[in-house]
């Protein structure tokens, strides 16, 4: 029920990660990059941003923060992770996922709703939902075109690593939903056993039916029962 | 201790496609340029290392152009010795 959230110098969406954990019923906890600890939080958040500026590669230097090292032993527990935009980068920076993401094919920076497609169960975020379920939740990124090598990426496939696809409302995967060139359609990814997970899309944006899709709010559902679950 | 220049070029992997130096190639048609092509856009990172001698600058050089200046992931990179630049 305890949802760290790291803020790095040049983080943006801190507060609306802290804020729809606290919306959706979970008890949020601010965390400094510089931080040594997660404060037995029982799920951490990497949110999005540029953090460092992002000079050099987005997430390259925030992968070397302090507060990295207990993100990787949360991780290595078995504990949920999720990065979220800039907080996915970050962690395929880190090596916790795999891929990486860079300029946007056609290079212009995209904000708008999207629809992504579930692909998977097996990640906190997505524990609560079927393969195949549609939820619409905005993205706003200038390099989210996901990449890997071939073989990488067909490790990624043929070991079911992705959890979310850009898809039409009905949930077709095609090129003319694919908002940023991402290879597969790929919107986000998860670790080996799944408890890592990082997505463009922004749930956290997603959750208050006032200001706009509500898709965000069954993936954080997911995340708080899920956390529930591990502590 | 001494001090070495290296210069650091890093550019993405053969065969992954990039976005900015497409859109570079797709301009210069119609700048009058047709002959032009295969523009990729890659990063030039100049520094200095301190070190005991030009081997030990080099492999500190490699670690921080592996580690930090490039992505294995999705990037490749060469270094250039340049000088020893004094003490």
């Amino acid at each position: 029920m305890r949802v760290a959230v790291i803020t790095f110098p040049g983080s943006l969406d801190d507060r609306d990660a802290l804020r729809a954990v606290s919306l959706m019923g979970g008890e949020p906890i601010s965390i400094w990059h510089g931080d040594t600890d997660l404060g037995d939080a029982d799920a951490v958040i990497l949110p999005g941003g540029f953090s460092y500026g992002d000079y050099l590669r987005t997430g390259a230097i925030a992968r070397f923060a302090p507060v990295m090292d207990a993100v990787r032993e949360h991780a290595a527990r078995g504990g949920p992770v999720v990065g979220i935009c800039n907080g996915f980068q970050i962690l395929c920076e880190a090596g916790l996922l795999p891929g990486a993401l860079i300029r946007n094919r056609g290079l212009a920076f995209v904000c708008r709703r999207v629809h992504v497609r579930i692909e998977t169960s097996r990640t906190p975020l997505t524990a609560g939902l079927e393969p195949g379920e549609v939820v619409e939740v905005p993205i706003k990124h200038g390099e989210g075109q996901f990449v890997a090598a071939p073989d990488a990426l067909r490790r990624i496939e043929d070991e079911g690593r992705v959890a979310f696809r850009y898809c039409s409302p009905t949930g077709e995967v095609d090129g003319a939903h694919n908002p940023n060139g991402s290879a597969g359609g790929i919107a986000g990814v998860c670790s080996e056993h799944g408890n890592v997970v990082g997505l463009m899309p922004h749930p956290e944006h997603a959750v208050d039916p006032d200001v706009g899709p509500t898709g965000g709010q069954p993936l954080f559902e997911s995340l708080l029962s899920r956390a529930l679950l591990h502590a | 201790v001494s001090r070495f220049h290296f210069e650091v070029v890093v550019m993405l992997k053969e065969g992954l496609a990039d976005p900015q130096g497409k859109a570079i190639e797709d301009s210069l048609p119609a700048m009058g340029w047709t002959g032009v092509s295969g523009v990729r856009v890659g990063r030039h990172v100049a520094l200095t290392v301190e070190a005991d001698g030009e081997a030990e600058a080099h492999r500190i050089a490699d670690e921080v152009a592996e580690r930090l200046l490039s992505n294995p992931v999705i990037e490749d990179y060469t270094i250039e010795y340049r000088a020893e630049v004094g003490s």
